[in-house]
């Protein structure tokens, strides 16, 4: 094991790379009741980049996306071992809340979920104005910064109050995307943000993900082979609860050093 | 595919739709012979006294039952102040926490208490209040309605909340929202259509118990000034009336039953008025 502990497997920095490390996995297992769904997993995930996590169905990607925020723990038997740091603070540390957790390691779901009982701009506001923000003018500038960044306030910007279901299912994402930076989280998952939306919507939510990730630090787990080779800087190959591969995206896809990653992002299993 | 063999899967067919048609309408018969018979009987003896006016003395024919319309709303309101926290609360505990043995046992005891004759509510309550407090009360009445409340309320509750999609939950807790706000703000508001339909049809189903009132509320003839004092209800005032040996009675039993059928009918449509909009905006 010796001369693994430099290589891209075992390291906890993000492969070859310069910039900062956001996220420091170490030795992650996460257990359903007796069902061990991720096995020692490490690696590092970089700042203001975008790592994209790909694998065959039930390789544990979600569960490794969620137990980065701690949303795993709302499986009723769930459990972990190992270490995650967030910019080098213990997020499962016994004094840590995991709702302080989520506020810094925002998520936004495979199907688009905005509050059908709130409008547009409820929905974005609603993260701030459930933690205790009243100050109205904070509220609507957050409004307006985030379905910005989200790339929706042009199509949204004279309906704020019109109900939120009311968006097509593209924008519905967007504004979710929206809500989640509302809360100015420092990393955002993403789990399958566009496998239920048409190419167009697709490009569009691709395009402002190569735009966030100029400030955040972004995870996406990812169906799409061609989406993760598009849009990531790094890839994480995850088969049956490992990590099998982590490096840069473009040797992820042009040489990958292990036979199970090749076959995979060719296409020939998965 | 021979035609005979054709022709009597038709005519199966069409004999079954024919005996699953009939039973449709045959629920629907009841309903029309009740309200046809009421209308028939009590119609002519609703006025305003009837709304208006106090029961008369004994003998005296005309007054009206006022006292036991308020009092039915009197009992009603005492009953949802009951019911509907411990029911609604109830409810959220066995959808949202609760771990799934004891959750089990609560429904097993919330069912077993929805199948309880309501004359051994009104017992029950007689021995823990009316005894105790050496009288029959309208406080008494309240309590007995909003105990039958609670089980329905906090099983119709439990269902509603069931129908919020875990998606909402997990994108509210994902915003690193508080776990009660979560519920309070995102899925109880997300469900509320669907708990105020539960209470409406809880309210309307205990609004027209006759046999527990019995032991608790026991009927008055006059205004109720305390909560402590006996207290009319229509149920109890048509109970009463339909027993008596006077014609102007009778009368007015039938005009109370047809106000009362009235007043649990306006709830009902009431609450398929809610449902709809709900369906309308999820389509």
């Amino acid at each position: 094991m010796a001369d693994n502990a430099t290589s891209p497997l075992t390291a906890t920095a993000p492969p070859g790379a310069a910039s900062a490390t956001a996220l420091t996995v170490r030795n992650l297992s996460v257990y359903f009741g007796e069902n061990h769904v991720l096995k020692d997993v490490s690696l590092g995930i970089a700042a203001r980049a975008v790592t994209a996590i790909i694998g065959p169905s039930g390789c544990g990607k979600s569960t490794f996306l969620r137990a980065l925020n701690r949303m795993h723990e709302l499986v009723p038997e769930a459990r972990m071992t190992g270490d995650i740091r967030l910019f080098g603070d213990d997020i499962y540390a016994p004094t840590v809340e995991p709702v302080i957790v989520r506020r810094r390691v925002g998520m936004v779901f495979q199907k688009s979920n905005p509050f059908p009982t709130m409008s547009i701009a409820e929905n974005v506001t609603v993260g701030l104005r459930l933690n205790g923000a009243r100050d109205r003018k904070l509220l609507a500038g957050r409004t307006e910064q985030s379905l910005r960044m989200a790339a929706l306030w042009d199509e949204v910007k004279d309906r704020l109050n019109a109900p939120a279901v009311s968006l097509s299912g593209g924008q519905q994402q967007r504004l979710c995307i929206a809500r989640a930076l509302a809360v100015q989280p420092e990393v955002l998952l993403m789990d399958e943000p566009a496998s239920a939306l048409d190419p167009l919507a697709t490009s569009k939510i691709e395009d402002l993900i190569l735009e966030l990730k100029k400030d955040y630090t972004i995870v996406i787990v990812t169906h799409n082979m061609q989406q993760a080779a598009r849009i990531s800087d790094f890839t994480a190959f995850f088969y049956l609860g490992e990590l099998v591969e982590f490096d840069v995206t473009t040797k992820i896809f042009t040489s990958p050093t292990k036979k199970q990653t090749e076959d995979y992002v060719t296409g020939r299993f998965g | 595919m021979t035609a005979p063999n054709h022709r009597w899967r038709k005519f199966k067919n069409a004999l079954m739709q024919f005996v699953t048609c009939t039973c449709a309408i045959l629920v629907v018969i009841p309903l029309v012979l009740v309200f046809y018979h009421l209308v028939n009987s009590g119609f002519s003896s609703i006025n305003w006294a009837f709304f208006t006016r106090l029961p008369k003395p004994v003998g005296e024919s005309g007054g009206g039952m006022v006292n036991a319309i308020v009092g039915t709303f009197i009992l009603l309101g005492q009953a949802a102040l009951l019911g509907v926290p411990v029911g609604v609360l109830g409810g959220v505990f066995l959808s949202e926490y609760g771990s799934s043995r004891l959750n089990w046992w609560i429904r097993f005891a919330a069912d077993i208490l929805n199948g309880v004759p309501s004359i051994t509510w009104g017992i029950v309550v007689y021995a823990l209040l009316v005894v105790p407090m050496k009288g029959f009360s309208a406080l008494a009445g309240g309590v007995v309605l909003g105990m039958m409340m609670i089980p329905l309320v906090m099983r119709t509750t439990e269902e509603v909340l069931q129908l919020v999609p875990n998606g909402y939950r997990e994108a509210a807790l994902a915003l690193g929202i508080a776990k009660w706000r979560t519920i309070v703000q995102i899925v109880v508001r997300t469900a509320l259509k669907g708990i105020v339909t539960g209470v409406l049809l809880a309210l309307a189903r205990v609004a027209g118990e006759t046999a527990p009132l019995l032991f608790t509320a026991f009927g008055n003839r006059f205004w109720t000034h305390k909560l402590t004092e006996p207290i009319a209800a229509m149920p109890l005032q048509i109970f009463n009336y339909a027993i008596s040996p006077y014609d102007d009675w009778h009368r007015q039993a039938w005009a109370g039953a047809l106000v009362l059928l009235l007043l649990v009918l306006s709830i009902n449509i009431g609450v398929r008025f809610l449902t709809r909009d709900r369906f309308q905006r999820n389509v």
